[in-house]
């Protein structure tokens, strides 16, 4: 059983300009997470919110298992929180605006941010916030509604190293303890190969380039550290940098 | 403690002692016959006119004072409704809009003889002038405080399906709430031209107490009356920051994160 399945999809913003993502197929198999790695300006975004449905498909199509829309969530690449609300009241908005406030949800949030170390910052308001604590809460509020699968866009590229390791721990926890999905968009090699139980590399052309999975018996920082690990993060490095030869060749067009 | 005070006497001293410097070169002007009482009274005289004549004063200070409340607080229900109706329909907003600013740049003086035509002499007249001037900047700060709201948190909002209401509520009236206090600043100054305005031609109020000791040659009354509709205004902007306290609730409206 496949959770997305997407068939020759194709984006354009306007006729006259190339394509953003052209033609692009690969299924998401359930319980699979997935990175998306490629150079900047490639479509990771868009292909992104292409399957959140922030974006019209413009040719091809996505579709995703029965009742999947109901239980996906969206991070953005900043953490994009309400300024007049504060960090709980921020996690609550999905809540609200969805109408399941109930009291049960309420404390779900409340759990949460103690879970992610902002216990003691409940009613803070965002710029009371460091960038990390603020990219804490819109995961939290990602993950309030209990979703199935999360869609994250770069939502650690702006964090010091450690806080970004500190989250990939935690996304990685969640995916373990409550079989939490994702795809994750990076431009980061040694990130998508931490996170990613498969790698979709994209080109600059819109193109898909390579299609790997990752098999880790058990992921941790010191991952980092393995031969192994390094080994794949290089190869990959390689095929990378091919691609932008490759993309010189033609002309540079990105 | 101390330094708070050092820094407030700081801020406000030279205020207070130009006022005291201007009273008293005033005082000393009048005093010295330099000019003749009743072109300028001193205001050693102002303030026992003031005195002498309080309950009248102040009956008409209490009657103005309604009719801009009045006017204020209509031109708050109206124009941030007519915001939201511009905001949500933008056919209508393109239809009227155009019109409301011809409306705006007709001075209120030339549409007050109009007012005493439709509505007579008195308060209706008073209150509809103070409406007329107060509506547009309430009006148009909402409107533009609704068309700021953040996209991105518009996109942020989208993804959980909201109703056109939650989104109002919960998105667009909060942006534009500072948007909204600082036009209902500008317009609590022109509530008073309004009122003011409007009791010369309609009666009533310190209009019309300025207007009739005009012809009777009372100047130290006039500045009774000037006197009076500053202290007027003064305290409604004091309402009003406490209104936008109570509002804000020390939340960071319009800060972007």
């Amino acid at each position: 059983m496949s959770a997305i399945d997407v068939t020759a999809l194709s984006k354009r913003f306007s006729a006259s300009e190339a394509p953003v993502v052209q033609n692009l197929t690969f299924t998401l198999e359930e319980g699979q997470c997935l990175c998306l790695l490629g150079p900047s300006g490639c479509g990771k975004t868009t292909l992104l919110r292409l399957l959140m449905g922030l974006e019209k498909v413009s040719e091809g199509d996505i579709t995703l298992s029965p009742g999947l829309i109901e239980h996906m969530s969206y991070v953005f690449q900043e953490p994009r929180l309400v300024p007049w609300r504060s960090c709980l009241e921020n996690v609550l908005l999905p809540l609200e605006l969805t109408r399941s406030n109930s009291a049960g949800q309420r404390d779900r949030a409340t759990a949460l941010l103690q879970q992610l170390g902002l216990g003691e910052r409940l009613g803070h308001f965002p710029s009371e916030l460091s960038g990390g604590m603020q990219m804490r809460v819109a995961l939290a509020r990602a993950l309030v509604t209990e979703p199935r699968i999360i869609l994250l866009d770069e939502p650690f590229a702006a964090l010091d190293e450690r806080s970004r390791f500190r989250m990939q721990d935690l996304l990685l926890s969640f995916k373990a303890e409550l079989g939490l999905q994702y795809v994750f968009v990076t431009h980061s090699i040694a990130e998508a190969v931490y996170l990613g139980d498969r790698i979709l590399m994209m080109d600059a052309q819109g193109g898909q380039r390579d299609w790997r999975a990752i098999d880790f018996p058990a992921r941790g920082q010191a991952l980092k550290m393995t031969a192994e690990f390094n080994g794949i993060v290089e190869s990959y490095s390689r095929l990378f940098t091919d691609m932008e030869i490759a993309l010189v060749e033609n002309g540079g067009r990105v | 403690m101390l330094g708070a005070l050092r820094d407030w006497i700081a801020e406000k001293f030279p205020a207070w002692i130009f006022l005291g410097g201007l009273l008293s070169v005033w005082q000393l002007v009048v005093a010295q016959e330099w000019v003749a009482a009743y072109l300028l009274p001193s205001p050693t005289q102002i303030f026992t006119t003031t005195f002498t004549l309080w309950p009248e004063i102040w009956a008409a200070t209490l009657s103005t004072a309604y009719s801009i409340c009045w006017g204020l607080g209509f031109s708050i229900l109206i124009g941030v409704s007519l915001a939201l109706l511009f905001f949500a329909i933008p056919l209508v907003r393109r239809a009227v809009l155009p019109f409301c600013i011809f409306f705006q740049t007709v001075p209120i003086i030339a549409i007050a003889p109009l007012l005493v035509i439709w509505f007579g002499f008195g308060d209706p007249t008073v209150r509809a002038s103070a409406f007329i001037v107060s509506l547009f900047p309430i009006l148009a700060n909402t409107l533009t405080g609704l068309q700021e709201t953040d996209p991105q948190l518009r996109e942020l909002y989208r993804l959980y399906r909201p109703s056109p209401w939650q989104l109002i509520v919960k998105l667009q009236l909060p942006s534009a709430l500072p948007y909204m206090l600082t036009g209902i600043r500008i317009s609590a100054g022109l509530a008073v031209i309004g009122a003011i305005v409007g009791e010369f031609i309609a009666g009533g109020g310190i209009g019309s107490l300025i207007d009739a000791a005009r012809t009777q040659q009372r100047v130290d009354l006039v500045f009774s009356g000037v006197l009076m509709s500053s202290v007027l205004a003064l305290s409604l902007v004091f309402a009003i920051e406490l209104l936008s306290r109570l509002l804000l609730q020390g939340r960071p409206y319009l800060r972007k994160v």
